[in-house]
Formats: structure tokens, C-alpha cells, sequence
């Protein structure tokens, strides 16, 4: 439930102000039509504060039923309801202040009196319409950032578990194998799964990291790829130096060259060259991704997962959907994806 | 002696197979083959007795590949994490061998096998009744469902299934019509019926199924009959429940 405009201090402290420098220009303006003081003060303090009550409760009413665009009509009707009560109540209460001679007066008055109190409720009907209904869009815009950021969190960690088991597996099997034939083999293999498994575990998948420092991990998986295909899988990287020390997402590029392997080694047969270029292109690094590609092949349905969580991770991240582009060749399938103001 | 092929991509994975089969010197592995091409020159021309089956190979897959050998022979399985090709395992009793394994496993799946073995005249008629049943639910498979795997002249071809046009019955084969001609494929047409999707397929007659993308109109034919004319101007015969099948589909 939203909070009222009165239960800020600050709200509160411009309320009791405005009631009271009203209620003294409503003495002034009875002054001068040729009443006294002691007669223009009481009518003040009495008509006023029901007055200030009635909106206190106009503002409490609306907390709880807050009209939608075509309820209008309703707030009218309560605003003349309300003022009508009001008019009701103070002239019976002056009446007994002042006796019954002050009838006459309080009748010729009643116009003015009712047009003021309209005005006045009005007004506060309209302020706190306002005020609730920006609190319910305040209170939407939460929930659904909230929402946002679960959803955000629940697929990156589900992004992350799907890349794993069948490379793990395999992986696992190579090392089985290498345990009789070169032991010594075996124990590097590993030690780089071992690092690579941690690396996977540690990084946050929104932390930034350099692209050096993310090609050490990647080379870590390569060689692991290597162990596990032999001669077939030869890798070509091509980076410059302002490339290298340029920021990317943790995790970013080694999903693109997983699939780019898969794709390779399991779309073609013989041997197969992945290739990786980055550069520094003015603000932007630019980063394109190669695999041989045969046309015969009808992808493998799965193949184009690694490409499908790229491509939504760069736009989590950068809240864009052009940073991640595909050709196709005869031969080659490139992925090309830009990190904007990949700098420090 | 006992003839055995090993087909894997990853060297590793074939070495493992053959240390464990140095155990056994009534086994004699005649060749080991990188993919699923080499894989079925292999078969065919050494006859193995029991072949060591990867599934997620280059190109094609370890079930494409079965589907291409007229008398497979006895397989067993390795794969290392396929849930949807487990299940098709699990649905037919196939053993298999979830990578990696031990000495102990490899040994139980291989006595397994040795076992069971049917005496050579019963060999090839029990044995293909399993493979035929597991290949029948394993074209069901999410990675295999969008293309279909021919062998024309000794070549391996990939056929996507929207490049087919239409499939004709032919004895105990189905001949896939495509643009580059036709492809004759040892399935029966209620195979395609079932795995193809209804809403792109349909059976328009009992020995014709058609790409409905690739229909341009239907033709009155003899008293109330229609036939159904290809954008290639095949004209394909439309029997009174595929017209109403077709109708439906096409909306008309």
C-alpha cells in the first residue's frame, strides 16, 4: 500500500502552513467586509479546521481507492458530497457560537462558502490522485526491475551449467585414456581442466576482465580441445597489442569459440582451422571468430547454442542487439562481435 | 576370431576402446574410423561382428550412420552426455557405454553382448530388428528430425528436410525427391508420415507424402478427382482422404 502525502514530515509541515496562512487571509477578507476580529477568527478557526479534516479524509479515502482514468465522475460527486457535509457541519457549529442572528449572514454567504470548499477539496483530490498514482508507478517500476534482475541472474547461471557436461564428459575420457599411455600427458590435462573448471566457477559473469587475461583462460580450453581431437583442431589467433588490453565480459569468448570448434570439427571432417582476430577499432574492440564451414552439412540443431547466449549476454550487458553479427561464406562461417568503449 | 570396428572422432576415446580390448585375444579390431563416412566403408567392406558406435560425430551422426548400412551389425554405444540419444538406449535395451568408463563396465557390456550373441544364422535377422527399433525412435531425436541422410553411389548425402519435395513409395524403399533428384532411402512412408512435421508434410495418396510449400495448384483430374501439381510440375495423385487432409492444411 502506498505511503500518504502526510506521512512525510515535510508534507505534514506544508499542510499545517498552508491551512493556517489560509485561515488568516480568510480573517483578513472578513475584516474587511466590516466584521470584527474576535467574529472573523472564530468563523476562520471553525470553518478551516473542518475544512482541513475533511481533506485528511479525502486523502485517506483515495489511498485505499484510487480512481482509474474514467472514474471522474466519481471524485466529483465525493468533492460535492464532502463539501456539502462540511457546509452542514460548520454552519451548525456557528450557529451555536453566534446564536441564531448570525443566520442571516451565514445564509448569504453559503455560495461563496461552498465554491471555496469545492475548490479546495478539488484540489486536494487532484494532488493526491497524483501523488498515489506516481507511488503505484513507483512500486511497478520496482517489482519489475526486481523481476528483470532474477530473471537476468536465473538465465546467466543456467547459460553457464549448459555449456559444461558433454566437453566434460569427454574430457574426462581423454584423460582416462592418457592414465596408460602417457601419464605425464594425463596430469597436464588435468591440471588445465582444473583451471579452466575454476575459472568457470569463479568469474561473475558481469566482470570485466582483459581480453589478455581472458585469452589465457581460452588457451587453457584450447589446449584441452586439442588433447581431445589430436591433429584435426588447429588454432590460428591474430590479436594486437592495444587489442590485448582492452576490457571484455568474463566468458564472453569462450562460448564463441566452443561453438565455433563444434562447428567446425562436427560440420566438416579432416582437418579444421579456427581462427581469431581482435582489434582495437577506434573506441570499439572488435572481435571475429572463424570456423570452416561446408555447406553440405545441415547444422546440427544445438550447434547454435554458444551463439544464441552471446548474443543475449551482449545485450543484458549492453542493453543492445547489433553487437554480434554472423557471415557466411562458402567455407567460413565468422561470428563478429564489438565490445563498445572497451577501454580501461 | 571376433571382428570389431571402432568409429570416434577423438583418438583418445579409441584408444581407451582398444586398451580395453587388450584383454581379449579372440578380438581383433580390423579398423578404426574417425567419422561416420569411414564408418560405413568400413562396415561394408569388413563385415564386423560388433562395432564400438560414438554418437556425436563430424558431419553425421553415430544413428545416421546406421541408417545408411543395409544389414547393420551388433553396436555397442559410447557416448558421453546425450539425455535424448540415453533415452532412445533405455527405451530398447541397447547396452551402452557412458564415457568415461571403467575396465569393469567395458568388460560386463562386452560379455553382455557375447552372451546374447545369436548363433550366425539368427545373427543378422535379431539383430537388425533391435537397430531398426532403436533407429526408428532415434530419427525422433531433436538433432537429427530436420534433415534426413541418403547414400547414392558410394557418396554420403544430407538432405535438410525442406529441400525435399515430395516422397513416392517404392517397394521397400521411399525415394526422396529433390531438386537435385531423387534419393532412394531404405525407411517405409508411414516412417516419414510420423517423423516429418504434419504441418509442412502430407500425405496426399497411399504411396505419396508432399511438401506443402512446394504445391503451386490442384488440377481437376478424371471425374471428381484432383491432383496435386509441384512448382517442379510434378504431378503427384491426391486420394480422397489426402484431399481432405490437404484441404485443411492449405485452408481452403
Amino acid at each position: 500500500m502506498a505511503a500518504t502525502p502526510l506521512s512525510t514530515n515535510k508534507f505534514r509541515l506544508y499542510f499545517i502552513v498552508s491551512w493556517v496562512i489560509w485561515a488568516a487571509l480568510y480573517v483578513g477578507v472578513l475584516v474587511r467586509l466590516g466584521y470584527d476580529v474576535k467574529t472573523a477568527a472564530i468563523d476562520s478557526v471553525v470553518s478551516n479546521v473542518f475544512l482541513a479534516l475533511a481533506s485528511v479524509l479525502v486523502i485517506n479515502n483515495l489511498r485505499y481507492y484510487l480512481p482509474r482514468k474514467e472514474q471522474f465522475l466519481y471524485l466529483l460527486l465525493m468533492c460535492l458530497t464532502v463539501a456539502g457535509l462540511w457546509l452542514v457541519l460548520s454552519r451548525w457549529i456557528l450557529l451555536l457560537l453566534f446564536g441564531p442572528e448570525a443566520s442571516h449572514f451565514y445564509s448569504i454567504s453559503i455560495p461563496i462558502r461552498f465554491g471555496v470548499a469545492v475548490l479546495i477539496i478539488g484540489c486536494v483530490m487532484l494532488v493526491s490522485v497524483v501523488w498515489y498514482s506516481r507511488e503505484e508507478q513507483k512500486e511497478f517500476e520496482k517489482r519489475k526491475n526486481e523481476s528483470e534482475r532474477l530473471a537476468k541472474d536465473a538465465e546467466l547461471f543456467k547459460l553457464r551449467q549448459q555449456l559444461q557436461p558433454h566437453f566434460l564428459f569427454n574430457s574426462l575420457n581423454s584423460v582416462n585414456a592418457l592414465i596408460g599411455s602417457a601419464p605425464e600427458q594425463a596430469r597436464k590435462m588435468v591440471q588445465n581442466l582444473s583451471d579452466f573448471l575454476r575459472g568457470t566457477i569463479k568469474k561473475e559473469e558481469n566482470q570485466f576482465i582483459r581480453l589478455s587475461e581472458e585469452l589465457e583462460y581460452l588457451n587453457l580450453y584450447l589446449e584441452i580441445e586439442k588433447v581431445r581431437f589430436g591433429y584435426r583442431l588447429k588454432t590460428e589467433l591474430d590479436v594486437t597489442p592495444e587489442a590485448l588490453e582492452c576490457k571484455i565480459p568474463s566468458m564472453l569468448l569462450q562460448p564463441l569459440m566452443e561453438n565455433a570448434i563444434k562447428f567446425g570439427l562436427y560440420g566438416t571432417t579432416g582437418e579444421v582451422m579456427i581462427g581469431l582476430r581482435a582489434r582495437k577499432v577506434e573506441k570499439e574492440l572488435v572481435v571475429a571468430v572463424m570456423n570452416p564451414y561446408d555447406p553440405d552439412t545441415k547444422i546440427q540443431e544445438g550447434t547454435g547454442f554458444g551463439l544464441k547466449s552471446v548474443k543475449r549476454r551482449l545485450y543484458l550487458l549492453f542493453g543492445r542487439n547489433d553487437l554480434l553479427e554472423i557471415n557466411t561464406t562458402k567455407d567460413a562461417f565468422v561470428v563478429i562481435f564489438r565490445i563498445p568503449d572497451a577501454h580501461d | 576370431m571376433i571382428r570389431i570396428i571402432i568409429i570416434d572422432d577423438e583418438p583418445l576415446a579409441r584408444s581407451i576402446l582398444k586398451e580395453y580390448l587388450k584383454k581379449y585375444p579372440d578380438m581383433e579390431v580390423v579398423q578404426e574410423c574417425n567419422d561416420g563416412f569411414e564408418g560405413v566403408k568400413a562396415i561394408i567392406q569388413h563385415h564386423p561382428d560388433l562395432i564400438f558406435l560414438d554418437i556425436q560425430m563430424p558431419k553425421i551422426n553415430g544413428f545416421e550412420m546406421l541408417e545408411l548400412i543395409d544389414q547393420p551389425p551388433a553396436v555397442i554405444f559410447t557416448t558421453a552426455f546425450d539425455e535424448f540419444a540415453i533415452r532412445a538406449f533405455e527405451a530398447h535395451a541397447v547396452d551402452y557405454l557412458l564415457k568415461p568408463f571403467s575396465q569393469e563396465r567395458f568388460d560386463r557390456a562386452l560379455n553382455k553382448w557375447k552372451d546374447y550373441r545369436p548363433s550366425q544364422n539368427q545373427k543378422s535377422n535379431e539383430a537388425k530388428g533391435v537397430t531398426d527399433a532403436l533407429l526408428e525412435s532415434a530419427s525422433e531425436l531433436p538433432f537429427q528430425k530436420n534433415r534426413v541422410v541418403v547414400k547414392t553411389g558410394g557418396k554420403i548425402k544430407i538432405i535438410p528436410v525442406q529441400d525435399i519435395q515430395y516422397l513416392e513409395a517404392a517397394d521397400d524403399y521411399v525415394k526422396i525427391h529433390t531438386q537435385e533428384g531423387a534419393f532412394l532411402k531404405n525407411k517405409t512412408m508411414s516412417h516419414f508420415e510420423k517423423t516429418l512435421d504434419v504441418q509442412q508434410f502430407v500425405r496426399t495418396h497411399r504411396s505419396y507424402i508432399v511438401n506443402v510449400q512446394q504445391i503451386t495448384r490442384l488440377d481437376p483430374y478424371e471425374k471428381d478427382n484432383y491432383r496435386v501439381i509441384l512448382k517442379s510440375g510434378a504431378q503427384i495423385p491426391l486420394s480422397k482422404p489426402g484431399y481432405v487432409k490437404l484441404k485443411a492444411i492449405l485452408g481452403l
